[in-house]
């Protein structure tokens, strides 16, 4: 009987230094979600790049071919944020848990420094013009910003990230396969880590 | 007196193996609370209360009893018009904290 109170008071210290430290209530269907919005978005994209008229006389594109692009990756961004924050704000309601804490803060804070950090240099290079690294860019950045969050949410985050860096460079060392990269970093891989997320983390809560 | 014998043994055993363990963590509430500490920078007091689910009283009387102890200190400051309470863990208190802790782990294997 004593032990087990021990042993209880060990179990409750690990359970309640996690809690204090690391965000629980990140939904796994929220990847999956953004998964879904940049495949539907680089379908979209994909149909704007096969429109004739954006090309210019030798073939390539003209720099018109931007806007709607750049239009069609900001919708997959808010629509998948928005849809992320709505998902985690429910999983933590039915966990009976405040969204907004301590660790949200640290967890927002790490995450959305690299993230700020990548999005003005998009900004900037789509002012340069130097549009052949930007989907690397996002990768790169994208990944960074995953990685340093992980500290403060599930640690399979930091894998994600890790792997968005690398395609990030591959897509740096192969320009021409960048749209592709671009789909696999933030389509398929979205999809597939959300659906483990999922099946790992979200389904506790069933009766 | 022929009882009592082995019964002293078993006092001094039992002593010896609580005393590494640390009064100020008897109750499971302080032990949570300072365990937050540990792992965090700082915490505020409110924060504290909603992941150890106790009252506004409670929790204030065994911080106080932890403060005591020097295990930890108290930065009272304002957010805006808002008083805000932060808490921080000692480096007596962490070495309390981590010591308790090997005790609770070494008596667990003891035991087996």
């Amino acid at each position: 009987m004593k032990e087990k109170d021990l042993l209880d008071d060990l179990g409750s210290i690990k359970n309640i230094m996690e809690r204090s430290t690391k965000f629980i209530s990140l939904s796994g269907l929220s990847g999956v979600m953004a998964g879904v919005y940049a495949l539907v978005g680089a379908g979209y994209a994909f149909t704007i790049l096969r429109n004739g008229e954006l090309r210019g006389p030798d073939h390539s594109y003209r720099e018109e071919v931007i806007i709607p692009l750049v239009l069609t990756a900001a919708a997959v961004l808010v629509l998948s944020v928005s849809t992320g924050i709505w998902l985690t704000v429910r999983k933590a309601k039915r966990k009976g848990l405040r969204v907004w804490n301590p660790v949200s803060k640290a967890l927002l804070l790490s995450g959305g420094i690299p993230l700020a950090t990548g999005g003005l240099f998009v900004i900037i290079l789509l002012m340069h013009r130097h549009f052949g690294i930007i989907s690397a860019t996002c990768l790169i950045f994208y990944g960074l910003a995953l990685v340093s969050a992980s500290q403060h949410t599930f640690g399979d985050v930091k894998w994600l990230g890790i792997f968005e860096i690398l395609i990030g460079l591959a897509a740096l060392a192969k320009p021409g396969y960048g749209f592709l990269l671009w789909v696999l970093g933030f389509g398929i891989m979205h999809v597939l880590y959300g659906a483990i997320m999922h099946f790992k983390y979200d389904r506790e809560v069933s009766a | 007196m022929f009882c009592t014998v082995p019964l002293c043994i078993l006092n001094t055993i039992v002593k010896l193996a609580l005393d590494n363990f640390d009064k100020a963590f008897e109750n499971r509430i302080r032990l949570q609370a300072m365990s937050v500490l540990v792992a965090n920078d700082s915490y505020d007091f409110n924060s504290l209360k909603e992941l150890l689910q106790v009252t506004d009283g409670n929790l204030a009387s065994h911080l106080k009893a932890l403060e005591k102890e020097e295990y930890i200190t108290v930065i009272k400051s304002f957010l805006g018009r808002k008083p805000n309470t932060r808490y921080q863990a000692t480096k007596a208190g962490i070495a309390a904290f981590k010591k308790h802790l090997e005790a609770l782990e070494n008596l667990i294997k003891q035991q087996k």
